[in-house]
């Protein structure tokens, strides 16, 4: 029988809905989250059901994570919900200082049950403020694991390992994929961290993607297949942890590696990529690795930079082609990935 | 005085009534948060500054932009992404900007362009100008701990500053009651232990702001320090976007209509 559909939106709502049943200690709080809109249906009347556990929180970002922090030492497991990744800047102090270092600091193994949630944007010139994707300065730190689901499946899978796993983590979501439906089994499951999901097969090119890539990896399949290029695609899914084992056995069995990423490359996702291929599978690499990733500038507000910014499967193809010294027919359609509607962000 | 305030007014809300009426258009490709219904506040506050003075705002500063002197045309090129926007087509609707008339720009963190008005403030000072610095934000700002660190690092040095708390009573559809404490309601008194004078007035009453913020510019420029200045108002629009939004349920037409 096939899966029932939903969207990324729902599996994450249902995902929480799911954890706060089975933990009764567990809080889901942040700004908006009983709101009509609900953090873009993610939280959407959790609060009917949780009138105690699934909370509004004032604008003061750095407090509300060190209190998730306090309650995670005392008992209590924490969902810390932001509506813009750029936001959790406000509150490094309380994740990357306190959460990912509680523990260590103090001699300690005992669990830090905090979850932090937080949606990168994109489109509709929401620009440089709105829009950054910061899963490689959150995933440098020690002690603080980093997920980006791809998919609905994924995105109730990896938020209830999050929960259940019971320490500090970021599920960074992206919001355009919220609309997207995907198979997502009804009862609540676990997608362990450090796992990445083999998307696609291939024997000429590794794309090792994440989150919103993905999708843009697999569109530049199938037009180098046309190609006769076969190009094998795993979505990391989680930073860190990460999943170095696949990755290697991939990249040893194609001998090449496109890493396709939400934010730039300096010092980003896609640098972590080059350098574990460079050191681990150094002689199996019959090509440079390439990186499509976005220039390195701030995300530009208006609509003809901001569709300039963005690489996609146009993209990842063309890397592909040239770091196999293949020429490629020149596209014939444009492909781009914006929300063209105005709710969008 | 008072054609001044109401040409300021005026130019503020047919702006944004423009900006209302083309959106639709999907030519603006920016969130656009509307300040209709808070003009006079901008326009009050800003009638006291020079150009030589220093204004900062936030994601809702159409008006301050526009009162403080900001180039209309300039702006509307910036809402459509183009070239000669005041941000060069980088910033959109949240990134107002005109430093050629002391505007220094806004930001889409809230919170975040406050501490940056108190440094402007002191770079007055330590330049030897008499300039003042206003900082335009909304009634959540105040629940960043920015402010706070903000208003002490102020009075500590008496700094030049006007802190403008443009009170519409919700952040996005979050009343007050749920965010802050009945006894902090008063924005005005967040100064108190630090010495700032707090003055609330209505802020849909452009002669009473004019007169509030004429007091506090002066005793700015005087050196005697900064001043917190709520100003109670109203926004019309939804939070973000061209459309009435009682559909939400948040608040009531009945609210709405008073
Ligand atoms: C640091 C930060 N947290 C959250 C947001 C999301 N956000 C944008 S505007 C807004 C409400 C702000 O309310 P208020 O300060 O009262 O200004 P108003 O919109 O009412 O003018 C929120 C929560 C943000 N932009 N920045
Ligand atoms: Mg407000």
């Amino acid at each position: 029988m096939p899966e029932r559909q939903i969207t990324y939106a729902e599996a994450l709502r249902e995902a929480q809905h799911q954890m706060l049943a089975e933990f009764p200690n567990l809080v889901v709080m942040g700004l908006g989250v009983p709101d009509p809109g609900g953090v873009f249906g993610s939280t959407k009347d959790l609060h009917k059901d949780f009138p105690t556990r699934a909370l509004d929180l004032p604008l003061s970002e750095e407090a509300n994570a060190g209190v998730a922090n306090g309650m995670a030492l005392t008992g209590m497991r924490v969902i810390n919900v932001h509506q813009r990744v750029d936001f959790l800047l406000v509150c490094a102090n309380q994740i990357v200082n306190h959460s990912a270092k509680w523990r260590y600091m103090f001699g300690s193994e005992a669990a830090m049950p905090v979850v932090y949630r937080a949606v990168i944007g994109r489109g509709w010139g929401q620009g440089a403020q709105h829009s950054q994707s910061l899963h490689s300065l959150f995933a440098h730190i020690p002690g603080f694991s980093v997920v980006m689901p791809a998919t609905a499946g994924d995105a109730k899978g990896l938020l209830i390992q999050a929960v259940r796993a019971g320490q500090p983590c970021l599920v960074l979501e992206h919001r355009n994929l919220y609309g997207i439906k995907g198979e997502v089994p009804e009862k609540p499951y676990a997608t362990p961290f450090g796992k990445a999901r083999l998307v696609r097969e291939g024997r000429h090119a590794t794309a090792v993607a994440v989150s919103q890539m993905v999708a843009e990896a697999e569109k530049a399949a199938e037009i180098l297949a046309k190609e006769g290029v076969e190009l094998e695609i795993l979505d990391a899914r989680s930073i860190r942890p990460l999943d170095e084992e696949a990755i290697l056995a991939s990249v040893r069995k194609t001998g090449a590696l496109v890493a396709c990423d939400t934010s730039w490359a300096f010092c980003g996702f896609s640098a972590e990529l080059a350098a574990l291929v460079a050191e681990k599978a150094f002689r199996d690499l019959k090509a440079p690795v390439a990186r499509v990733a976005l220039p390195p500038i701030p995300t530009p507000s208006g609509p003809v930079l901001e569709a300039a910014y963005y690489p996609n499967a146009l993209t990842i193809a063309a890397e592909t082609r040239r770091i196999l010294g293949r020429r490629g027919e020149a596209p014939s359609v444009s492909i781009t990935n914006e929300r063209s509607q105005r709710e969008s962000w | 005085m008072h054609e001044d305030l109401y040409r300021r007014m005026l130019l503020l809300r047919l702006a944004e009534e423009k900006v209302a009426a083309l959106y639709p258009q999907q030519e603006m490709r920016s969130p656009v948060h509307l300040y209709i219904g808070q003009e006079a506040v901008a326009a009050g506050v800003c009638a006291n500054l020079k150009t030589t003075d220093y204004a900062l705002g936030s994601h809702r500063s159409h008006g301050s932009y526009l009162a403080q002197g900001g180039s209309l045309k300039a702006m509307f090129a910036e809402l459509y992404g183009r070239r000669d926007g005041c941000a060069a087509g980088r910033g959109g609707s949240m990134h107002m900007v005109d430093e050629s008339v002391g505007f220094l720009g806004t930001s889409a963190l809230v919170g975040g362009t406050i501490p940056m008005a108190v440094g402007a403030a002191w770079s007055a000072r330590l330049r030897g100008t008499d300039a003042v610095a206003a900082c335009f934000f909304g009634d959540a700002a105040v629940e960043e701990g920015v402010f706070t660190e903000s208003l002490n690092l102020a009075a500590l040095h008496r700094l030049p500053v006007l802190f403008v708390c443009e009170n519409n009573l919700y952040a996005t559809c979050t009343p007050l009651a749920p965010r802050q404490p009945a006894a902090a309601a008063e924005i005005r008194r967040r100064g108190e232990p630090f010495g700032i004078p707090g003055v609330r007035v209505d802020g849909n009453d452009v002669l009473a702001v004019h007169e509030a913020a004429a007091t506090a510019v002066a005793r700015a420029r005087k050196g005697e320090g900064p001043t917190l200045l709520e100003c109670m108002t109203y926004r019309w629009k939804g939070h973000v976007g061209p459309d009435a939004d009682t559909h939400l349920g948040y608040r009531s037409q009945v609210e709405l209509d008073l």
